[in-house]
């Protein structure tokens, strides 16, 4: 009785512990073989979008009117890190804006 | 004879193959390293470069290389007799197969994990590369176009399965849904999803669908043959989260699930083998069982596909190297287990040795049919189940390996034309709808020219289908035989395995094209031609790339 009196949560119980433990290593287990194996198609279905969204992003810059240019003037600073991978990936060795260079 | 008898002498075989041969292959031939740096570690990225947990990677490796296609084949073989069939399938798996996709794995993780086909153009040269692209385009055309047909024919006999069929693509939808969305944990997901499957089949047998035999001026099976298409087309547009990712994860439940039945039901029943160890009265037009055995078994004893899933995805994730044995190995043991399988299916799942041969009565009868309804025999006076039930739910576990199969390989030749289209400068050839419909449409081609209008003839060209297969695991042999020779290792593990492949499938198409000479099917003598020509030119890369790397190999001595 003093034992339950000390430990009045539940979830102390070793038991359900271990079941708790198994349960999120079970889980674990099942992400794992559902993802691992489409990481790669469903990584770059997504890299492609979001190469589109840089274009719209850096269109201004590129000489392409944009009528959300206000907006995403905003975004730039928050693509910045992605901007030199995105322009080696589209085909340009060195980062086509004059004004705007990273590397 | 027992079946149970049979299945622990095969059983046995493998185990011992996995345990002795590949360990003494790991050991002193492919000298795995566990110090080795592994691609997985050596560009980990967290999307194609991961770090895998063995198992887990093995559950993958397995599920991609297990799908109808060790179902099919054995079923179709075991007209000459059980006992040529269960013998390739044991040696294939411990000599050939484990050999092939463990060698694969290792050669592509000693090359930064660089696919087959790339690693042909590295080791053995560029033409054997434009060798390789052409038959890999050749098997992806004959497993959609045989796969379409083994599932329409499948809706036309068995028109309980259906409902449960098309139902689990619903399932999946739905399933994927769920996950993407993250509204129900994964492990909740996948027994609702499950437990769906099973409810479908279940309730399966009392909504039966059939297609009428003649529908305007088409025959049932080839208007299945066109929905399938029509669906698959459509399935292989999608990104793959919609549909192929929550489908594969429900058939690889599916598969351990199947298997799990079909070994408990042989256990519990014993079933006598009602087909004979060799079959002397085969019917007439059976073509002649060496060679034509060794190109209807591939998968299951050797098969060139599964280089490719070895070399494109799993090397990527291999955590250590000395896990390609487990990984490679262990997973052609697997897929040679559900061969086993389907031979005891189709060769003890009968009454009588009357009701077998009524189901063999000519070479490519029987097959996927004579599996289900041999294997539904079994788990209906083995565990007792209803037996239209149990043949729903066979039908369902191999509709389902096919479909996915065929999503699958319409992607891959996709790809391929659209590849073709950057090569030769077509820019509509790299726009998805039309490369998908020149790949449908190449498909259709081979279905219904090969069969005739009615699509039911479409199994004639299995064997071929088999015999482009094996050129491919040739062509991965060939890469893991030169890589041999340059660190001067034994060769004759992988040379034997591979001269005699290249043996058996030339002899098979010479064989086939008289057959279908005499039978004026002139659209299949021309394929079989291409198949012939490149047959021939993967024998001449073979002999000249091995004397060049020995005659480097001399140079060097010297």
């Amino acid at each position: 009785m003093n034992e339950m009196k000390d430990d009045p949560d539940p979830s102390h119980d070793p038991r359900l512990e271990r079941i708790r433990a198994w349960l999120s290593q079970a889980s674990f287990f099942a992400e794992e073989v559902y993802s691992s194996r489409y990481r790669g198609a469903i990584a770059r279905a997504r890299r492609d979008e979001d190469d589109l969204f840089m274009l719209l992003v850096f269109s201004e810059m590129m000489g392409v009117p944009n009528p959300a240019a206000y907006y995403t003037l905003e975004l730039q600073p928050l693509l910045l890190e992605r901007f030199h991978d995105w322009h080696r990936r589209m085909g340009m060795e060195r980062s086509p804006l004059d004004h705007f260079k990273c590397c | 004879m027992s079946a149970i008898v049979l299945l622990i002498l095969g059983l046995g075989a493998m185990a011992a193959g996995y345990f002795f041969y590949s360990r003494f292959i790991a050991t002193k031939i492919y000298r795995l390293d566990p110090d080795f740096k592994t691609p997985a570690h050596e560009f980990e990225d967290g999307v194609d470069f991961v770090p895998t947990n063995r198992f887990i990677l093995w559950g993958h490796h397995f599920t991609s290389v297990a799908g109808a296609a060790p179902i099919v084949g054995p079923a179709i073989a075991v007209i000459w007799g059980w006992l040529p069939a269960f013998l390739w399938v044991v040696f294939g798996t411990i000599f050939f197969a484990g050999i092939h996709d463990f060698g694969a794995i290792w050669a592509s993780v000693r090359n930064k994990a660089k696919s087959v086909g790339a690693l042909t153009g590295d080791v053995v040269g560029k033409r054997a590369r434009s060798i390789f692209m052409i038959v890999i385009f050749l098997v992806l055309l004959m497993v959609n176009a045989v796969f379409a047909v083994v599932i329409a024919g499948l809706m036309m006999n068995f028109s309980t399965a259906v409902v449960p069929v098309w139902g689990a693509i619903l399932v999946a939808l739905i399933i994927g849904q769920l996950i993407y969305r993250r509204i129900l944990s994964l492990p909740v997901v996948s027994v609702l999803g499950v437990f769906a499957l099973y409810v479908l089949i279940f309730i399966g047998p009392a909504v039966p669908v059939q297609m009428p035999s003649e529908v305007g001026a088409l025959s049932g099976n080839a208007v299945w043959i066109l929905i399938l298409f029509a669906y698959a087309a459509i399935a292989s547009l999608l990104p793959v989260w919609v549909l192929l990712q929550p489908r594969d994860y429900i058939n690889g439940l599916q598969l351990f699930i199947g298997l799990i039945v079909l070994y408990g039901s042989i256990v519990l029943l014993n079933p006598t083998l009602v087909a004979p160890a060799f079959n002397t009265d085969v019917p007439a037009g059976t073509p002649s069982l060496i060679p034509l055995l060794f190109v209807t078994i591939a998968c299951g004893a050797i098969s060139g596909f599964h280089g490719l899933v070895s070399s494109g995805t799993t090397s990527k994730q291999l955590n250590l190297e000395t896990d390609a044995r487990f990984v490679g190995y262990f997973g052609a043991v697997g897929e040679g287990m559900l061969a086993l399988a389907a031979i005891l299916a189709a060769t003890a799942g009968f009454a009588t040795f009357a009701d077998w041969q009524a189901m063999y009565t000519a070479f490519g009868q029987g097959g996927v049919n004579a599996f289900v309804e041999g294997g539904a025999y079994m788990i209906h006076n083995g565990l007792g189940l209803n037996e239209v039930t149990a043949a729903t739910l066979l039908t369902v576990m191999a509709a389902l390996f096919a479909g996915t199969t065929m999503d699958t390989g319409l992607r891959l030749q996709r790809y391929i034309f659209q590849e073709w289209g950057e090569i030769y400068n077509q820019p509509w050839m790299k726009k998805n709808a039309p490369a998908t419909l020149l790949a449908v449409g190449s498909c259709l081609l081979l279905a219904f020219g090969a069969g005739g209008a009615d699509g039911t003839g479409g199994m004639i060209i299995w064997p071929l289908f088999g015999t482009t297969n094996q050129l491919l695991a040739g062509l991965t042999l060939l890469v893991i035989t030169v890589m041999l020779v340059r660190l001067r290792r034994p060769m004759w593990y992988t040379l034997v395995p591979l001269c005699f492949l290249l043996v058996m499938t030339i002899a098979a198409l010479l064989i086939q094209l008289r057959a279908f000479f005499e039978q004026g099917n002139y659209f299949l003598l021309i394929v079989d031609v291409v198949v012939l020509i490149a047959a021939i030119l993967v024998a001449m890369e073979c002999a000249s790339a091995l004397k060049r790397s020995r005659a480097e190999m001399a140079e060097q001595q010297e």
